[in-house]
């Protein structure tokens, strides 16, 4: 799988939620892409990850 | 031959810009010529926009919007003045934003901030000593409108939430986020994106302290999102926002602003 430009060895059966705890994201400040599509936030536990998908992960930071 | 001065439209045989400036003018007047203030005679053309300015006299309105207008090139300040983008967050970014677009003539701009001014905000925002306690959109309203008289200004002074984005925002090609907490991004960015679908952001991230200037840069990492920033720097204990960097990371907004409006996509 691609994330943010990168290609990342990906668990079998993994969802989107597990996937951006484990990379130790905080969800409150990001924004995800999945293949050039906005993914809502409350679907994160729903979505399974395949090998094909290619992932934007944003992280903003304070200040402003 | 037919060109411009002053905003209106004249049939003229002068063939050089100091030529009409010496019939209609003073020697002293400035001249600018399509958009640029010239120092040296050219040569005039059909269809040339032609301003005419006596220094330090306060103009007619009409004749001050042809001024105005005149130090933009002509075809972007007709695309610009038709324009409408709103600012989430009229703190650093989106009061100097606000200012920016506005002095580049943005036909239309919505304000929204809940909050008042404060003394802390001093450091780095646009407002003033005599804007302490006043809403923040009635504050940057009363300064644009000082700016510049010919655009529309509206203010929504409310907390912006997930509940309402949508009804605020709606009809916005150009939604410019300018929060200062992470989290807030995050909503209105992810809630834009989702709600609606014509809608590009404009965001700000990263620009605390005082490192390189040039680490703040514009990027396009997602489809409809833009974001100006070093990506990297919070404001946190230790690490303060100051006025250059927080300009720098809004002018980099406004002029992604600019080239969305006039049809460039590219950062």
């Amino acid at each position: 799988m691609k994330v943010n430009g990168r290609f990342v060895e990906l668990v079998k059966g993994q969802t989107l939620y597990n996937f951006i705890l484990l990379q130790k994201f905080d969800l409150a400040t990001i924004a995800v892409e999945r293949n050039g599509e906005i993914v809502p936030k409350a679907t994160f536990k729903e979505i399974l990850l395949e090998n094909e998908d290619n992932l934007e992960i944003v992280r903003f930071v304070g200040g402003g | 031959m037919k060109i411009t001065v002053n905003g209106k439209e004249m049939d003229l045989n002068w063939r050089t810009a100091f030529e009409v400036r010496e019939q209609i003018g003073e020697p002293t007047d400035i001249v600018i010529l399509n958009g640029f203030q010239i120092d040296q005679d050219s040569p005039i053309s059909e269809n040339d926009c032609l301003s005419i300015i006596r220094k330090g006299i306060m103009p007619t309105e009409e004749e001050l919007e042809s001024m105005m207008m005149a130090r933009h090139t002509p075809n972007v300040h007709k695309r610009l003045k038709q324009s409408k983008v709103a600012i989430a967050g009229l703190g650093g970014l989106g009061s100097n934003i606000a200012v920016m677009l506005a002095r580049i003539g943005v036909g239309q701009l919505l304000l929204v901030d809940f909050d008042i001014v404060e003394p802390s905000n001093l450091n780095r925002q646009s407002y003033y000593i005599s804007h302490l306690g006043l809403p923040k959109t009635i504050a940057l309203k009363k300064q644009l409108e000082e700016i510049n008289p010919f655009i529309k200004i509206e203010t929504e002074t409310v907390k912006i939430t997930e509940e309402n984005v949508k009804q605020l925002f709606n009809g916005y090609d150009i939604i410019c986020e300018a929060f200062d907490k992470p989290d807030q991004k995050s909503m209105l960015i992810n809630t834009a994106l989702e709600l609606l679908p014509n809608s590009k952001i404009v965001s700000g991230s990263g620009m605390a302290g005082y490192e390189s200037s040039n680490l703040i840069k514009t990027t396009n990492p997602m489809k409809r999102l833009y974001l100006c920033g070093d990506l990297e720097n919070a404001a946190r204990v230790g690490r303060g926002l100051m006025a250059p960097r927080v300009n720098i990371c809004a002018g980099h907004q406004a002029n992604m602003i600019l080239r969305l409006l006039i049809g460039i996509e590219d950062i």
